[in-house]
Formats: structure tokens, sequence, C-alpha cells
């Protein structure tokens, strides 16, 4: 009965999300006040309906209700009662209706906090976002329906795949997914002002705040994502380039190129043409994401199938939103007035450079991830796009937008003498290049990667805390007055770049002191590493509540002090027999140590990976400290908007 | 500077950036593709020897040694038709095993013996890599053509 119920709920909210686009679009072309009104309600019927059909199929995973063929698929009676949540949304079908659901969210946030919009561009906003939802909610039911049933039911489930069986399962998928479709609201908003004629400051105003949270999310999932691949995985990486993580990589880049370019087009009412494309562009690429991943032309853990079906329909409405939004802009964007006139050395232009940087960042990551998909399509032979190439893009292109970012907050809107800057940041500059020289030495190891990324790490850091302290000199007050006179979004991007130095520091730091060793391990060998001593005890059989598991015992000591013991573990899972190797992590604020255990050699013998990673988890610190500040700079006082005060 | 001499400075700076920058972009990319070869083209000596590239295949059955002491391993990848040694010192995948699909990066040496550097897992029990399925399917499909091509001989009339 419950995925019946859901079932219904989803066709009732199909429905709704119709009505949410056709009759707010139809009213505001023809100016009829009533239709517009129609978009706030049926936002949030829409909401409630979806759901109901959320909550049902987790009702079927938490029953065991093993007559639903997606429960059987992804659930099994020995899986722990959490973990059967989170299957809700570990099949492609449950990932699609989350999709849904976080669309739903995101469309009724804007129907509840837009009482400064006015109802033209409400109702369009809405419009566009019933018009995704629609696409979204069809898809589910015509290809990827969570509710479908078996007969006769199966007696039991072939169980959620090992990998996801993770806390990281929990929270990695709503958040990413938060973000991801979160960029659906600036898109609505783009289209709703080019549709309305009035892409303007206000536009840009109410435009920030929604990207900002929405890449907010993208940067925790993205940092969630990456956390997980490194301890569940069991290799260490963090980051391995495939088309997976480009995916949600692509729009993060365009949209922190569309925070950037929308703090131009609001402060100084400039690149609005450049902000709208940029909005359509990080959607678009959300969207291709989302083909990429779901329509099973990439092979990965998170591909569950391959269905022509879906990969058509997916690309058919992409052709649509992307084609047709970028048709409207064409027809539009030339009637935007261009903004004012600013010189070679001055904010504005840094910004645009900012955004040139990471729009072409971008289109190198989508040139690799695409190509080898595209040239296997036309049947031009096989090939593969790794590491090496992004690698060799992606730092020379971040380079001079990580340089940009010490000199950017402090220049001038407009005009700026170069000679100012100089002046500014003369000892900024000196303190970089002499610790970055330097620290290397007392590491007792330097390569110029070390150093650059050091100088770069320490770039930003120093030029953001001269910026503030020139804050605090050219205030009038004493120091603690000047602190608290500036804005959140002032604290918010001093924050995020800081996020940013941190996040350069640790992947410096991994990159270049990293050591690992493959060792042939049996009970009493002993191996050091990175100055740590590890003796392996003993190796035992394990029994977890759904796989049994060999377990090493390694004492770790460093000059002879007890430093931990770890335990790393290869498991195998009962129902579907599958190897999983769970390393065993000690983790510091300086560096991890990290054990996994690869095969049995033989009766007494294992293969051993024993890694250092140093100062790995300022990676995912610094992300977060990044996403930290968007979030300070939406708390700014300039987004709690009064009732149509503009417009 | 006049306005407009300004802003066509802007756009030129601009434009001239992005051509440098595309530019890498394209010769990053041209120099790290990776490709990939069977082992039947290996046998044929399409495969380049001075560059790493991917191959792909079945483990033969019974074909792993470990040298003793290291972690060293030495297996066999075969597409069916033709197949190739490869040598490997480091961790396998928990889905390695033999009988089943590999995908391996590395180079050749002077002995035609495939140096391994990175020996690719993957995510499921059941899937086979897509370039070790077309591999042993490419193979197929050519020892077929063959077969045929000989019955066709064998049934010639006139001999």
């Amino acid at each position: 009965m419950i995925p019946e119920i859901g079932h219904l709920a989803l066709i009732i909210a199909l429905v709704a999300s119709l009505i949410q686009c056709v009759l707010p679009m139809w009213g505001a072309h023809t100016n009829q006040i009533q239709l517009m009104q129609v978009a706030r309600p049926t936002a949030y019927t829409q909401l409630f309906f979806v759901i109901i059909a959320f909550v049902a199929l987790m009702t079927s995973f938490i029953n065991k209700d093993f007559s639903v063929i997606n429960v059987v698929q992804n659930s099994n009676a020995d899986l722990p009662t959490i973990y059967r949540i989170c299957a809700t949304w570990g099949s492609h079908e449950g990932s699609i209706l989350l999709w849904g659901l976080m669309l739903a969210l995101w469309s009724s946030a804007v129907a509840r906090f837009s009482k400064h919009l006015t109802l033209p561009i409400l109702a369009r906003t809405l419009g566009v976002l019933g018009f995704i939802s629609f696409g979204t909610i069809l898809f589910t039911l015509i290809t990827s329906n969570p509710f479908l049933r078996m007969i006769p039911a199966a007696s039991n489930g072939t169980d959620l795949n090992p990998l996801l069986q993770d806390p990281g399962m929990i929270i990695h998928p709503p958040m990413l997914y938060m973000g991801y479709v979160g960029t659906s609201v600036v898109f609505s908003l783009a289209i709703a002002a080019l549709l309305s004629g009035k892409l303007d400051t206000a536009w840009a105003r109410w435009s920030r705040p929604w990207i900002t949270v929405a890449w907010c999310f993208l940067t925790i999932g993205i940092a969630l994502g990456s956390g997980w691949a490194y301890y569940e995985l069991g290799w260490g990486g963090w980051w391995f380039w495939d088309p997976v993580e480009n995916a949600s990589f692509m729009p993060w880049l365009l949209g922190t190129a569309l925070i950037h370019s929308l703090a131009v087009t609001e402060k100084r009412g400039g690149f609005k043409m450049w902000t709208a494309l940029l909005a359509i562009l990080t959607f678009s690429m959300s969207l291709l994401g989302t083909f990429l991943v779901r329509s099973g032309v990439i092979t990965s853990v998170h591909a569950f199938a391959t269905d022509p079906e879906r990969g058509i329909f997916i690309l058919i409405f992409l052709a649509i939103l992307i084609g047709g939004s970028l048709t409207l802009f064409s027809i539009r964007a030339p009637k935007a007035v261009a903004g004012e006139e600013f010189d070679l050395v001055s904010k504005d232009s840094m910004l645009l450079t900012n955004n040139i940087l990471l729009l072409v960042a971008a289109a190198a990551v989508l040139l690799g991830t695409l190509y080898p998909l595209i040239l296997e399509a036309l049947g031009l032979g096989k090939l593969s796009v790794g590491k090496p190439y992004f690698d060799a893009v992606f730092v020379p292109l971040m380079t001079p937008a990580l340089f940009l970012m010490g000199v950017g907050p402090i220049t001038r809107w407009r005009s700026a003498k170069p000679i100012d800057l100089v002046t500014q940041l003369r000892w900024a500059l000196g303190a970089t290049v002499v610790s970055a020289v330097f620290t290397p030495f007392v590491l007792r190891s330097w390569t110029p990667g070390i150093g650059f990324g050091l100088f770069l790490a320490i770039w930003i850091t120093t030029a953001s805390l001269v910026n503030l302290f020139n804050r605090i000199k050219s205030h009038p007050a004493n120091a603690i007055s000047a602190l608290r006179a500036q804005s959140a979004s002032y604290y918010g991007m001093l924050i995020a770049h800081i996020g940013v130095a941190v996040f350069i520091f640790g992947v410096t730091m991994v990159n270049g002191f990293e050591e690992e060793k493959d060792l042939r391990m049996s009970a009493g060998t002993s191996n050091s590493l990175a100055g740590y001593d590890f003796v392996l005890n003993n190796i035992q059989q394990v029994q977890g509540e759904n796989y049994v598991a060999a377990q090493a015992t390694i004492t770790v000591t460093k000059d002879n002090q007890f430093v931990t013991v770890m335990k790393p573990e290869k498991r195998k899972y009962f129902s579907s027999q599958m190897l999983m190797t769970e390393a065993a992590i000690h983790t510091s604020f300086t560096g991890d140590l990290y054990i996994s255990m690869a095969e049995a050699i033989s009766n007494t013998e294992w293969g051993v990976k024993i890694q250092f990673k140093p100062f790995i988890n300022w990676i995912w610190g610094g992300a977060f400290l990044i996403a930290l500040g968007g979030f300070f700079a939406v708390m700014d006082k300039k987004y709690r908007f009064k009732k149509n005060k503009s417009l | 500077m006049k306005p407009r001499n300004k802003r066509i400075l802007l756009i030129l700076t601009g434009l001239v950036a992005l051509g440098v920058a595309t530019f890498f972009v394209l010769r990053a990319f041209n120099e790290n593709l990776v490709f990939f070869y069977t082992p039947s083209q290996i046998a044929n000596h399409e495969a380049p020897t001075n560059k790493s590239f991917r191959i792909g295949g079945m483990v033969v059955e019974n074909s792993l040694q470990r040298e003793p002491g290291g972690l060293e391993v030495k297996f066999i990848v075969t597409d069916t038709a033709q197949s190739v040694p490869v040598q490997y010192a480091g961790i396998l995948p928990d889905l390695f095993k033999e009988g089943k699909g590999v995908v391996a990066e590395g180079r050749l040496n002077s002995q035609g013996v495939f140096v391994a550097s990175q020996v690719l897992a993957k995510h499921d029990e059941n899937y086979m890599p897509p370039e070790a399925k077309d591999a042993v399917k490419a193979a197929q499909e050519n020892q077929n053509k063959n077969n045929l091509a000989k019955t066709s001989q064998n049934t010639d009339p006139k001999k």
C-alpha cells in the first residue's frame, strides 16, 4: 500500500509542477495577477507531495518490503537500519527522487523568501523551477520509478553495495545534491530577468545569496565525497579526477566565477551579460553532471545501470533547457546596457581575469572528461585522460588566479595605481618569499613544487591580513569598533580566502612529503616509515553484523613511545561475497597514518600498505572554511530584503 | 588613453590571455592522452614502446606468480587470441582475480613484458571493465572471421 501512496503522490507532484510552470508563466506574459499568484501555492503543494513520495520510499526500505523491486535490489534483511534509510538514495531511482526532493525544497524556499521580488519576476522564477521539476519527476516516473513491485515478492534483497555502507552515505549525497540542484535558483532568476528585460543590480543582489548558499553546500558535498573516497576506498587518495568528481567540480568552478562576477554586477552594474551567461552555464554543468553520472555513459561507483532510455531522456531535457536558455540569452542579452568603464588595473579587471581563468579551467576539465566519451561514442578508439593532464592544466591556470586573490581584495574599483598596490603589499610579499624559501629547509626537503605551493598559501594569508589591517588603520575609532564596523560579507570573503590558503597548504604538504610502503608482513614483523615504527602483533578473524573480516593489530610507536594501535580489516560481506578493504587511520593535526590490508599471500603473510599523509586534513579543513566563508557572506545585512524595496 | 582605446586594449589583453591558456591546455591534453591497446594489437607491434599506455583483457587462470620476499607479481593477460605477460610491484586491487577482467597502465619493456605502474580497481564483482570486454570481443570476432575464411577455403570445390 505504502509504495502505491508514494507513486500516486509523485503523479500529483508532477501535475502540481506542470501548473507551477504553465500558469504563472502565462500570467506573467499576459499580465494576469491571479495566474501569477498561483506560483507560490503550487510550489508548496509540489513539495508536500514529493515529501510524501520520498517518505513512502524510505518507509518501504525501513519495513524491508521485499515486494518493491528497488528495495530488493538495494537492501537486505541483515542491513543495519541506518543504512536501510540511506539506501533510499543508494540506487539510481532513489537518487533521482532525492534530486526532485531537493529541487522542490529550493522552489519552496524561493516561494517563502521572496517577499521582495515583484510578482512577474517571482512568477517566472518559480515557473522555470516548475519546468525543471516537471522534467525531473517525469523522468522518475517514466524511466526510473522506484515504486515498482515484483510478484511474487522476494524473500530477501541482494544488498546495498558494501562501499556505500558507511556514515558518508548518510550525509554526502544530500549535501552534494543540495548544492547541485541549488544552482537551478540562480538559473531561474537569470531566465526570469532575461524574460522581463530587467537584468540589473537588483537582480544581482537577489541572485547572490542563492548561489552562495548552493555553492556552500556544493563545496561541503565535494569535500565530504573526497574524504569518503579517502578512507573508504582504501588507497589513501583524496582526488582522482574521476569523471564523476569532475561532474561536481565543473559547476563548482563556474559557481565560484559566478559569485565573483555577481559582486561586480551588484556593486558596479557591470558584467551583466557575462553574469547571466555564467548563471546559465553553472546550472547547465549541474545538469550535464547529472547526465554523465546517471546515464551510465561512465562506469564508476556512482553509475548504477546502463540504460540508453535514461540517457536519451536526460540528453533531450538538457538540450531543451540549455539550448532554450542560450537562445533566450542571445536574443535578450544585446538589450542589456553596458556597465561602467574600468581600467586595466582595477578590482573589476582582476575579477574579470579570475572569471576567465575559472571558466577556462572548467572548460579544460570538461574537455578531459568528455573527449574520451565522444571519441568512443564515434568509434574512433579508446583512450583515457588521467591525472597528469588535469594536473598539468590546472596548476598553471589556477596560479595567476590564486596570486590575484592576494591583490584583488585591496584593489580599488574602476581604477587603481599599481604603485599603491606595491606599497601596500611589499611587506606581505617579502614575508611570503622569505618563508616560502626557508620553510622547506626546516622541513629538510625542497622541491620547486613545495616552495611554490607554500608561496601561494602564505601569500593569500598575509595579503588577507594586510587587507584587514588596512581597514582597521583607516577606521577613525579604535581597533575593536573597526572590526565591528566590517560587514559580514567582508569577513566571509576573508574566511573563504584563508580557507583556500589552508587547502593549498594541505595539498602541498601531502604531495611534497607523503610516504608509503607496500610490505609483506606476518605476526611479529616490524617496519618503519616517516619516523614511526610499526609492529604487526597478530591477524585474526572478526565477525561484523553482515560481514566477516580478517583484522590485523598493529602497534605504532615513535622513538620508543607508544602512539596508537591500528586495526585495518579486509572484509567479506555475506550477501554479495564482495571483498572490502577497511583502512585503519590514525588522525592528528599534522597528518594521518594510513594502513590498509591487501591480501593474504600465504597462510601467515599478508600484503600491507602503510602510508604517512602529512597535513591531509587541512585539505578538507580548508574546504570547510571556504564553505563557512560563504555562509558568513549570506548573513550580511544587505541581503535582508525589505518587501518590494527594489523594482 | 581614450576610453575607446582602453577598451580595445582590455579586449586584446583578454584574447591574448585566452589564446595562451588554450594553447597550454591543448598541449597538455595532447601530451597526456593515454591510449588503449589489446593484447592482439601488442602482438602485431601496434603499441608504442616509448610511451605509457593501457591494456585490457582477462587474467589467465593459474598464471599469477608471486616473487618470494617482495610484493612483485607476474600474471598473463589475454584477449583469448593473444596474450601479454604483465609484471607489477605493489598491491593488487580487491577485485583482481584470475579469470576475471583487468585493466593495467604501464609500458612495454624490451623483453615484451608489460611493466604495469597501476592495476585498476573496479567497484563491482560482476562488472567487467569495458576495455577488457571489448578486447575479448574484438579478438573473438577476428578469430571467427579467420575460421570462416578457413572453412570456406576447405570447402572450395576446385580443391
